[in-house]
């Protein structure tokens, strides 16, 4: 049951708020969405990927000769057709990007660098010749050692990736190589002083599986180039300018050589913001001359496509009898894959950030292994993080005998409170989630024989970022507003929302597409919770560009200065202002439509920025769980997530971040989890053996939506789509442990490894063990 | 005048120093005075930086204006899922 269930709008809106039926309802339930394996052109080619079998080796050689002389094979593609990229990090769009990196991720170099990773890649006229193309292709390997597990690539003596990596980050600069390549650190206060000042002091160690962003759809792609070298691309990503702007540098192409269409996605959760197939498949088209199709089956996915990290990490945290905490340290340790640049920046950043300490340190390792490159998933870095604090907390609101609640409120962050990484906090909405949690049904409930209750709390930032967004007025007054990120949580309806309580325009008058890249200026993607945000900022700004042109032309019909009229919200029309008021009828948007030719041409509201300002958003989650002693297996049979979503444009799509969040958390709580073998290959790389939640593993997920407007967007909007990740796991880890008395720092907490765990408590005699 | 936090991991190219008061009204200004002071940190700016200012981050941005006596913080850039 939803806590908050209306269809009319917010307090003060006409639009925002209510629930309108999503306007991709229709196509995406009746087949006619076009996801990006729905596109085909005449004569095109079938893509295919030849992989390393080996985990870790040196490539001495490639032959093609035998794979290009079988008939129907039209072109290969090897690392020898993309050019080197120097060495170096740089400003890119919006982010940091190594293209020597990035170029190793797409196609193997010098080194197969994990079993799976791309090697060459081949287009033939059927599927079955270029797999008969990809038996004939002879690689010569040197076959090396590997290395699987973060603690492992760390020690001295690991088989070493890449022979050029110094850790950065470190005093003075080290020389020799080795698998860390990033050392970071943030400080606030003296930790040591805290800890000396501290009644009761926790410290646990954690280990957390790599886990898979887990989306439906398979990376897909369709890329043709003609023969003047103009090409177009229709892809499955969260972000077509970042595909355009990565495969111009990686091939070494002109950005406006490349138009990228953005299909429907079906699903990315970070893992859609970088390129692995779109490079090959335009690389094989132009070598071909024909349009090229490349499908990652879900193998291939699991294998070869960026998860999130492994992580290996010690917490410490040191409270007073009155349980306010003094003192928070931690080391966190997550595995990379094959190149450097996983998220263990931000997961130092955020492992603190809901509490307000005055002591805090986080120091963070960014570790290389044979496995593939990790790609963000939501929330990147944050979740690993704050499971391992949240649970040390739990543990510490226990042995103070302190409400977990309670604990949290008595230390949790508000505006003003210095963060870890050094700036204070602005309006926030935590407190409101504890309070709501609280005041739940859910926290009042009893519980029943092995069955145990646990809360946590989780942080994410949120971004802004380069947005532009067109709105055209049409001459029956109608409106196509076109966006430039993805819709993949429910985009298309928030803007169209936040046009339509701009201008007055009914919703099923208000078109939304996704535009093309040579549609719009540059569109930063659908990532870091921000196109709500960025791209409903857009949106209102296009939509008062509008109003203005509109007022200006009524003013001039009436030979009225420009400043003598204004805009009625409650008609949504123009009419004259202060003197002249009266003289004229009002004149609606829809009357200035048809009017367009006569007054001055098209009226078109266009809006390009940078948005600053995102809001971070704040949850706090309580999972009921029962634990079934005889096979170890954690059932969750309630679940209420709570979140600060600043203000919810469409409360629906809303509550949907929130569910799909916890449901992806009580995944990597419980099953998901890359398992590797001894010869270092994946053993799970398919739903059958990697285990994520299906519907009937999980409860009905409650929501409950806190909204503490974000002062810095025109309708208070928040990013909401990561933050929700964050707190499952260690709610369930501590609901897990109310259960059975006994704590478990290990993820996913799997029947066999809660049969372990509970079997080595009975075996020691642990103390409050219940089941 | 503007207080400027570095995050320690910085430090390295500061000789130390984490923390400066500076004279600046916007954050090209801001990054070109750390960069006069510390010429190690040019590549590293170069690359992408968030900054904080009062509170509010600007990420990749130039012309952003930094008040008098504001706090500000230089961070790495922020990215998401």
């Amino acid at each position: 049951m939803q806590e908050k269930v209306n269809s009319t709008p917010a307090t003060g809106f006409n639009v925002i708020g209510s629930r309108p039926i999503r306007p991709d309802g229709m196509d995406k339930v009746t087949g006619r969405a076009r996801f990006g394996a729905d596109y085909n052109l005449p004569g095109q080619l079938v893509g295919k990927v030849l992989r390393s079998p080996h985990p870790h080796a040196r490539i001495r050689s490639i032959d093609v000769t035998a794979a290009l002389a079988l008939d129907g094979v039209k072109s290969i593609v090897t690392r020898d057709d993309f050019p080197e990229q120097a060495d170096a990090t740089s400003n890119f769009g919006e982010g940091t990007i190594n293209f020597h990196d990035v170029t190793r991720t797409v196609m193997a170099r010098e080194k197969a660098l994990f079993a799976g990773h791309p090697v060459a890649a081949v287009a033939a006229t059927s599927e079955a010749v270029a797999r008969r193309a990809l038996k004939l292709i002879k690689v010569d390997y040197e076959v090396l050692p590997f290395v699987i597990d973060v603690d492992e690539a760390m020690k001295p003596d690991a088989p070493i990736l890449h022979e050029k990596l110094v850790t950065q980050g470190v005093t003075p600069p080290p020389t020799k190589p080795t698998n860390i390549a990033k050392r970071v650190e943030f400080v606030l206060g003296d930790v040591d002083k805290g800890f000396k000042d501290a009644d009761i002091v926790v410290q646990r160690d954690f280990k957390t599986a790599a886990v898979h962003q887990g989306y439906i759809e398979p990376h897909a792609v369709l890329a043709t180039v003609a023969e003047d070298g103009q090409a177009e691309v229709w892809v499955s990503t969260q972000g077509h300018w970042i595909v355009r702007s990565n495969c111009a540098a990686l091939l070494g192409w002109d950005i406006s050589k490349i138009k990228v269409n953005a299909a429907e996605i079906g699903g990315g959760f970070g893992a859609k913001t970088v390129v692995y197939l779109e490079p090959l498949a335009l690389a094989l088209s132009k070598k071909a001359g024909r349009p090229v199709k490349m499908v990652m089956s879900r193998e291939e996915v699991m294998r070869a496509s960026g998860p999130t990290s492994a992580a290996s990490m010690t917490i410490k945290v040191g409270v007073k009898k009155d349980g306010r905490i003094v003192a928070g340290e931690a080391l966190l340790k997550y595995q990379a894959g094959a190149l450097p640049g996983s998220p263990v920046g931000p997961g130092c950043m955020c492992a603190f950030a809901p509490y307000d300490i005055e002591n805090v340190k986080t120091i963070g390792y960014d570790v290389v292994s044979n496995r593939p490159k990790v790609a963000a998933y939501r929330a990147p870095g944050a979740p690993i993080s704050e499971y391992a604090v949240e649970c040390v907390l739990d543990e510490i609101a226990g042995k103070l005998g302190m409400d977990p609640i309670e604990f949290r409120l008595k230390n949790a962050a508000k505006e003003g409170t210095r963060l870890a990484y050094g700036p204070k906090m602005g309006p926030i909405g935590y407190i409101e989630t504890l309070e709501a949690a609280k005041a739940s049904a859910h926290w009042r409930t009893p519980l029943g024989k092995n069955q145990g209750r646990g809360v946590a709390s989780g942080y994410w930032f949120n971004i802004g970022g380069e947005t532009t967004v067109s709105l055209v007025l049409n001459e029956d007054g109608t409106l196509v507003l076109t966006a430039g990120t993805p819709d993949i949580g429910g985009l298309r309806a928030s803007l169209a929302m936040m046009a339509s309580e701009e201008l007055g325009v009914p919703l099923d008058k208000i078109r939304v597409q996704i535009g093309d890249t040579n549609s719009l200026g540059y569109n930063f993607l659908t990532g870091g919770s921000r196109s709500t945000y960025s791209s409903g900022m857009a949106t209102v700004d296009a939509a008062r560009d509008i109003k203005k042109e509109v007022m200006r032309r009524a003013a001039k019909l009436w030979d009225l200065p420009e400043e003598a009229v204004e805009w009625d919200a409650a008609s949504n029309a123009v009419r004259p202002a202060g003197p002249n008021a009266g003289k004229h009828k009002p004149i609606t948007l829809r009357d200035i439509a048809k009017m367009t030719g006569k007054t001055g041409g098209p009226i078109v509201g266009y809006a390009r920025l940078n948005a600053h300002g995102a809001g971070p958003s704040l949850a706090t989650h309580i999972a009921d769980v029962e634990i079934d002693p005889e096979t170890g297996k954690v059932s969750v049979i309630r679940y209420t997530a709570i979140q600060d979503a600043g203000r919810a444009i469409h409360p629906s799509y809303v509550e949907g971040q929130y569910q799909g969040g916890a449901v992806q958390g009580i995944g990597w709580a419980l099953n998901e989890e890359y398992i590797y073998g001894s010869d270092g290959q994946l053993q799970n790389a398919g739903f059958l053996d990697y285990r994520i939640p299906v519907a009937s593993d999980v409860p009905m997920i409650d929501t409950v939506i806190v909204e503490v407007p974000n002062p810095r967007h025109p309708y208070g909007v928040r990013g909401v789509g990561e933050t929700p990740i964050v707190p499952p796991m260690a709610a369930i880890a501590n609901a897990v442990a109310d259960a059975t008395g006994v704590r478990f720092t290990e993820l996913p907490m799997s029947p066999p490894r809660v049969l372990a765990r509970l079997e080595a408590a009975r075996k020691a005699g642990e103390k409050g063990l219940k089941v | 005048m503007a207080r400027v936090h570095l995050t320690p991991s910085l430090g390295q190219f500061t000789g130390g120093a984490l923390v400066f008061e500076i004279d600046v009204a916007t954050i090209k200004h801001l990054l070109t005075a750390l960069v006069e002071l510390h010429p190690a940190l040019e590549p590293h700016f170069a690359s992408g930086v968030a900054v904080a200012i009062d509170g509010t981050i600007f990420q990749d941005d130039l012309f952003s204006p930094i008040p008098p006596d504001s706090e500000v913080h230089i961070l790495p850039m922020i990215s998401g899922g």
